[in-house]
């Protein structure tokens, strides 16, 4: 599902974020992708979701080969895959529901279909009911389902999430990875990037550690 | 996409677009009234122009050939000349004022009579008003009677009505020119005004097209919105315009008609027509869509998520 070849990131401050990392992940796998803060996660997940480009190496997604999406094919190439950030990033000036309907939305589906779908998605994430209410009414934990449906709703085969439960307390974020855990269960590729070590010694998944820039066990 | 979809998913734009632009009356307002001032100003002008051509648009036709005799040339010799020029293929009517009748209508008219009886002799000369045929009322046909006339013995002066009318012409041409010169500047000031506006809104609401980019959105897909907004700008700038332009009418109308009526005419103003309306509002529609398409494209290409 993704393979990372020598990948190296180097950013325009200079800073080099990944140096030399490869690693491949199989479809229906989940992931944990640890190590300390400035390790590289991020920097992984972005190189994965095409937000930043490797200086060197070559990152395969989907056993496509990521430098050869051209700038206008990434939109296409985006509604494939579903992203869960750390601050959520919903929009707080509408409500749940259309922020969670926006995927399908962007990719054309018909308003009844839409609908239906965004309902199952709230359903899953346990916010069956809210679909009215503002982002800003809800709780955190809350506003981060909101966040995972938004990821889920157009049905990816790949789910990427980068420090899901960054500012969640420990039951909250346990409740979150089961969330990953029951998605990866129905056969979607997990990816989550976490430092929470704790947290993820209670899931038996398997754990790519970085450290430097480069891949410390995997 | 199916094409139901499509214009269903349009149609929710426009509305959504529309319930933005509402949201913020004053700067909506502001918006649409720079844009609406803009193109009321060549508008105005041009109605205002277009109604002096009206006005003096009949004139050349009725246009006379004054000739004034020599002072020593003979009634006579005055009376054989109006029949050589009633011969003319190119003179419709030919009418003598003599020199007692001039004097006679200028001690009546001038109030100076007094002073003429003062005078010695008549100072005023035969004159002959010469009114040429319809075909000959061109400005080619005038200056060659005018030619002609003017080479006839005992004529002193062969007088040309059309020389005013000519320069009123040009100055017509003259500020039609501005007028489309000040209109292609305001034009450009709308696309400008409504590109800095939709820049703006952009700016604003940069988070958000950073997540529609996130989950997939096209650069299209995120332009369309300030696309509309562009579109209802344009719609509202130009029912503006047409509103400042009717409201100028009507105030004006009264005055113009008792001007016309002190000139014996009947002259009523020249108004905006249905299609010219019609085209004010495609050419704002046009020219905001425009400078919201520039804003748009260039800044939305900009945003990229981090």
């Amino acid at each position: 599902m993704i393979r990372f070849d020598q990948v190296h990131k180097r950013y325009a401050t200079g800073r080099e974020a990944l140096a030399g990392v490869s690693f491949t992940i199989d479809t229906g796998e989940m992931v944990f992708l640890t190590g300390p803060s400035g390790a590289g996660k991020s920097s992984v997940l972005k190189l994965i979701a095409l937000i930043e480009r490797p200086t060197r190496g070559q990152v395969f997604v989907n056993n496509q080969n990521t430098s050869g999406i051209k700038p206008r094919r990434i939109p296409q190439f985006r509604r494939g895959l579903g992203v869960v950030f750390q601050d959520h990033k919903l929009l707080h000036d509408r409500p749940v529901a259309d922020n969670v309907a926006l995927p399908l939305i962007i990719a054309g589906f018909h308003k009844r279909e839409i609908d239906k779908r965004v309902r199952a998605a709230l359903d899953q994430v346990g916010l069956l009911g809210k679909e009215r209410n503002r982002p800003l009414e809800l709780s955190t934990g809350e506003q981060q389902r909101v966040g995972i449906a938004r990821a889920v709703v157009a049905k990816p085969a790949l789910l990427i999430a980068d420090e899901p439960t960054g500012n969640l307390d420990p039951q909250l974020s346990v409740e979150i990875m089961k969330l990953f855990k029951r998605f990866n269960e129905v056969g979607v590729t997990v990816v989550v990037a976490t430092h929470d070590v704790h947290l993820i010694e209670q899931f038996g998944a398997r754990r790519i550690v970085l450290g430097d820039g480069r891949v410390a066990s995997s | 996409m199916n094409i139901q979809a499509y214009f269903m998913r349009h149609a929710q734009t426009l509305v959504g677009s529309l319930g933005r632009v509402v949201h913020q009356p004053f700067a909506t307002l502001m918006t649409m009234g720079v844009i609406g001032l803009a193109l009321a100003l060549p508008l105005f002008l041009d109605l205002a122009l277009q109604n002096v051509r009206t006005a003096t648009g009949n004139w050349n036709d009725a246009l006379d050939v004054s000739v004034y005799m020599d002072k020593r040339a003979s009634s006579a010799r005055t009376a054989t000349v109006a029949k050589l020029l009633r011969q003319r293929d190119d003179v419709a009517a030919v009418r003598i004022i003599t020199a007692d009748q001039a004097l006679a209508q200028f001690r009546d008219a001038s109030g100076f009579g007094k002073a003429l009886d003062a005078l010695e002799g008549n100072p005023l000369p035969d004159t002959l008003i010469v009114t040429p045929t319809l075909i000959a009322g061109t400005p080619q046909g005038m200056e060659a009677l005018k030619g002609a006339i003017a080479a006839m013995a005992d004529v002193q002066t062969v007088q040309l009505d059309t020389d005013w009318v000519k320069r009123l012409r040009a100055m017509l041409d003259l500020l039609r020119r501005v007028v489309v010169l000040t209109g292609g500047l305001l034009g450009a000031g709308v696309v400008l005004i409504v590109g800095n506006t939709i820049r703006l809104e952009i700016l604003n609401r940069r988070a958000e097209i950073e997540v529609m980019k996130l989950v997939g959105a096209s650069d299209g897909f995120a332009r369309r919105p300030f696309l509309y907004s562009g579109i209802w700008y344009g719609l509202g700038g130009g029912l503006t315009a047409l509103i400042l332009v009717f409201i100028a009418g009507a105030v004006l109308s009264k005055p113009v008609e008792g001007l016309a009526r002190l000139y014996g005419s009947q002259y009523h103003l020249v108004g905006l027509g249905f299609l010219t309306c019609l085209r004010v509002l495609a050419l704002s529609l046009g020219l905001a869509w425009l400078g919201s398409w520039l804003a748009a494209t260039r800044h939305i290409r900009g945003i990229d998520p981090t």
